[in-house]
């Protein structure tokens, strides 16, 4: 059944509704992508740390991670000759990338280069050539929804992030708080007639339905919930109904994670930053776990507008850079590695004598592993990133 | 709640009789625009804009001075008086008896006892209560401004407090902003907002809560922290991709190295050269022993090292630039007029603000007297507040609240809480920000919350028993005059299947009409 007609149905009395029980226009075994967006700029280089570089060590005196020991339990964790893991991703994301499942691709991010939070997440979420003029009302999973056979997008936000503006309508919920719906099925269609003609109708005949769905979603939550004594909370009870609602329909998804923008006292591998990226981590986790079979069809990108000064500042935080760390996960992914291209960590290399480079553009990096997925064709990457060429990093 | 149901049809019939009955017994009371037609469509929805939405209080000034006056006034307020009794409501907060420094003083002083407590549990439980206080005059500053912008005759200047909180937004939650978002409020941007856009720039620039929500608190010579000084480029005054580099944000980073919070309200010992260029205002300092002296270059002009005045003369460049009365008339016309304004308006108002130095009642004027502004009516998308404050303003006229935790809540869970922006770019002005289908069902659900009792509006906060009660009554003679006449078809026919007075109220409040201004 089309989301369109649920309210119809809703209107017909209908008997109970399980989302499990839609019929979808994408066929079994179809992948799923999910965009996390870390809101901030995190600083990647105390999350993936450049464990071989002395200049690390030299110019971060107060926040630097620990190298790996190579015998504890509780330090960083090497993932290979120049890189390791923040000891706070050991019990979630380590095992990820032990199976293959988890990668980083260092040095990357967009060529913007205004540094402002708000120019640079738009830029990126709309994915438009930087030269030029910008249709702000086109973000780039919306366009990849526009060209991806039984897309169902959908963003598990307050508000419809930039990346899902277009002409299609993109239902938005957020998962972090979710009550049984108020509405009866005779009040949701008065309530959507109101709107009849309007531009808002689309919207409102989502949201009044998505709840609908939601709820469903979650009075299976609780029943298991009653088993299972814990609880997840915050960002991993988020990420469990994520995996449920993509498990179950939805194919292309966003998240956006905030509280990563640490000017001061940010911490090494304990404190601020280790805390968000502990939640982080075992959110993700449990996303991987909850798609069950689903998993090896799913792939996770963890982006965000750009990486921080290599260098920490005068209160123990750091400013706003450029080079990002991106990561993948995904359950047949080709991970265990750190991918793309790079460069070694020293003085000379940073940018403007302060950032991580940019080597591999964000465009070309979710270009390529858009058509690694989905068997894009030329004509449909360009319509999803405009003027870019993919890059294949052999991700998928 | 009382839940009473009617057959949908003889409901609405029996509301349209009472009505008539009503309007016969009430006739010699009635104010005179209850029963003509003295109001049209566009003077309503010109209210929408210039107020928080009609009220009788605000329609009967309206209709005695006639819009140009009623203009004249809202851009120069002269009585800025609340009704007494939103105006006992404000003078009884604790927000109102406490000077920021005196309140910054003794958090510090209650921090350095905590930190030196030996026990971690009592660490613990005194850091709570500490919270606690600073988040209950948070609450009181919130409280202050609901209460102005649903009772304050200077409706514009209230708008304009919003606006400039959210321009120059700071959050509750960052270091003690809670125990500062009050004054803030009052001080640096409510005495401003129909003032000089310089005075505000100082006004928030020299304020605790800023400096410590942007970090400048921190920035000092060698150890700079850029913060502060990129969003008071990007975000306050010029917008990003106006032409200042990331050399231009460095430069004024030193500038305003030394520009801080003295917590503990005592002088820093300084050197006799120093001493003469040390400045204080409350919790407010300058102090140039963490200052760079050094000479900069702003925006291609040189600032030679001189202490404070630097931050002067720094304020003076950029607020003379073309792109800041361009940036600030655009952002103003967002808000008032479209989400998209045309070019010919803002050129216009950026004009009015480079001649007048920045005066933002005359940018205001501009941008009301365009045909431009009048074409627009009816289509701006309300905002959270906007949606919530009108509709308190029509279902409660004349029927002042005496508790705003419920109001505070629906803001809550429609995500435009007062102080609660935590990035600084503040809240969406835009339809785009708020009318998603997540965003829209919320806000059906909170017009059914508003709509099905008065949530606890008429009890007092300090516990003691309610004088009042109210249902909100949303059919009175304001909403016949004022809204009722130019309903559309689609929400008369959603009214008239209304099966009780909860749906009738949850209809109009979710009504394509109400939720636009």
């Amino acid at each position: 059944m089309k989301r369109r007609n649920f309210l119809q149905m809703m209107a017909m009395a209908a008997p109970a509704l399980t989302v499990t029980g839609r019929v979808f226009a994408a066929p079994p075994g179809s992948p799923r992508f999910l965009l996390v967006f870390l809101r901030g700029g995190y600083d990647c280089a105390n999350v993936v740390i450049p464990y071989s570089s002395s200049y690390y060590y030299e110019t971060r005196p107060n926040i630097a991670v620990p190298k790996p020991t190579g015998q504890s339990d509780d330090g960083a964790v090497v993932l290979d000759s120049n890189w390791a893991l923040t000891p706070v991703l050991r019990p979630s994301i380590a095992p990820l990338f032990a199976q293959r499942q988890a990668l980083f691709i260092p040095f990357a991010g967009t060529e913007d280069l205004s540094r402002s939070h708000f120019e640079t997440q738009d830029s990126i979420e709309l994915g438009q050539p930087l030269q030029g003029s910008h249709d702000l009302n086109s973000g780039f999973l919306s366009r990849l929804a526009g060209v991806v056979n039984g897309a169902q997008p959908i963003a598990f936000t307050d508000s419809l992030p930039v990346c899902f503006r277009g002409n299609s309508d993109v239902p938005n919920i957020s998962l972090k708080g979710v009550a049984k719906p108020v509405f009866d099925a005779r009040q949701a269609s008065i309530l959507s007639d109101m709107y009849a003609g309007h531009h808002l109708q689309p919207a409102v005949r989502d949201g009044l339905e998505l709840r609908q769905e939601v709820s469903m979603v979650m009075e299976q939550e609780m029943k298991e919930a009653n088993r299972d004594s814990i609880t997840p909370k915050g960002f991993e009870l988020e990420a469990r109904r994520i995996g449920r609602l993509m498990r179950e329909q939805y194919r292309i998804g966003f998240i956006d994670v905030g509280g990563w923008d640490t000017h001061v006292n940010e911490g090494s591998g304990q404190g601020a930053l280790a805390n968000n990226v502990d939640s982080l981590g075992k959110g993700l986790a449990a996303l991987a776990q909850e798609l069950g079979g689903e998993w090896r069809n799913t792939v996770v990108m963890v982006v965000s507008e750009f990486g921080r000064t290599f260098r920490e500042n005068g209160n123990k935080g750091t400013d706003h850079g450029h080079g990002s760390v991106y990561w993948v996960l995904g359950g047949s992914i080709n991970g265990g590695r750190v991918a793309g291209e790079q460069m070694k960590v020293e003085r000379a290399n940073l940018f403007q004598d302060r950032d991580y480079p940019v080597l591999n553009e964000y465009r070309g990096v979710l270009g390529g592993l858009f058509v690694s997925l989905w068997g894009l064709s030329s004509d449909q990457i360009q319509r999803v990133f405009p003027g870019s060429t993919p890059l294949d990093l052999n991700l998928v | 709640m009382r839940k009473i149901i009617w057959p949908p049809h003889r409901w609405a019939e029996c509301r349209r009789l009472a009505y008539r009955i009503l309007a016969v017994a009430g006739i010699a009371v009635a104010p005179a625009w209850a029963t003509g037609s003295e109001l049209s469509r566009e003077d309503i929805q010109w209210l929408d804009r210039v107020t928080y939405g009609p009220s009788t209080v605000t329609v009967d000034e309206y209709l005695k001075l006639g819009r140009r006056r009623f203009l004249d006034e809202q851009l120069h307020p002269k009585d800025v008086r609340l009704p007494q009794p939103a105006a006992d409501q404000i003078a009884a907060l604790d927000i109102s008896h406490s000077a920021p420094a005196d309140l910054l003083a003794a958090v510090y002083k209650e921090q350095q006892r905590i930190n030196a407590l030996p026990d971690e549990t009592q660490k613990q439980t005194d850091r709570k209560a500490l919270n606690d206080r600073g988040n209950k005059l948070a609450y009181e500053a919130a409280r202050s401004e609901i209460l102005h912008a649903l009772y304050s005759p200077a409706q514009l200047q209230e708008q304009l407090t919003w606006f400039w909180l959210d321009h120059f937004s700071v959050f509750q939650y960052k270091a003690n902003d809670a125990w500062l978002v009050g004054d803030y409020a009052d001080h640096a941007i409510r005495s401003h907002a129909l003032g000089h856009f310089r005075d505000l720039v100082m006004a928030t620039l020299t304020h605790p809560a800023m400096l410590q929500y942007l970090d400048n608190a921190q920035n000092a010579a060698g150890h700079i922290n850029e913060n502060y000084a990129r969003e008071l480029m990007e975000l306050h005054t010029l917008g990003v991709g106006s032409g200042y580099t990331q050399q231009d944000i460095q430069e004024l980073a030193r500038v305003l190295t030394g520009v801080g919070v003295n917590m503990a309200g005592n002088e820093p010992k300084l050197k006799p050269e120093w001493q003469r260029l040390y400045r204080h205002q409350g919790a407010f300092e300058f102090n140039p022993a963490r200052h760079d002296f050094g000479a900069k270059t702003l925006l291609g002009q040189r600032i030679d090292g001189s202490g404070f005045d630097e931050v002067e003369k720094a304020v003076d460049v950029i607020v003379a630039q073309p792109a800041c009365a361009q940036f600030v008339s655009r952002k103003l016309a967002i808000y008032f007029v479209s989400d998209n304004p045309p070019r010919s308006l803002t050129d216009r108002m950026a004009k009015t603000f480079q001649k007048t130095h920045g005066d933002i009642a005359d940018v205001l004027e501009t941008m009301f007297k365009s045909r431009e502004f009048a074409a627009s009516l009816g289509t701006k998308f309300k905002d959270p507040m906007h949606f919530v404050i009108s509709t308190v303003r029509l279902a409660y006229d004349g029927k002042p609240i005496v508790n705003t935790h419920p109001v505070m809540n629906w803001l809550n869970a429609l995500g435009e809480a007062p102080f609660g922006r935590q990035t600084p770019d503040g809240y969406p002005l835009t339809e785009s920000g708020w009318a998603s289908s997540g965003q829209i069902s919320r806000r059906f659900e909170i017009a059914r919350n508003i709509g099905s009792g008065n949530g606890g509006l008429f009890d007092p906060e300090d516990g003691t028993p309610a004088t009042t009660s109210g249902f909100p009554q949303l059919s009175t003679r304001l909403y016949f005059s004022a809204v009722e006449p130019f309903l559309s078809g689609n929400a008369r026919t959603a009214l008239n299947h209304a099966g009780s007075q909860l749906e009738w109220n949850t209809f109009l409040l979710a009504s394509p009409d109400f939720n636009y201004r």
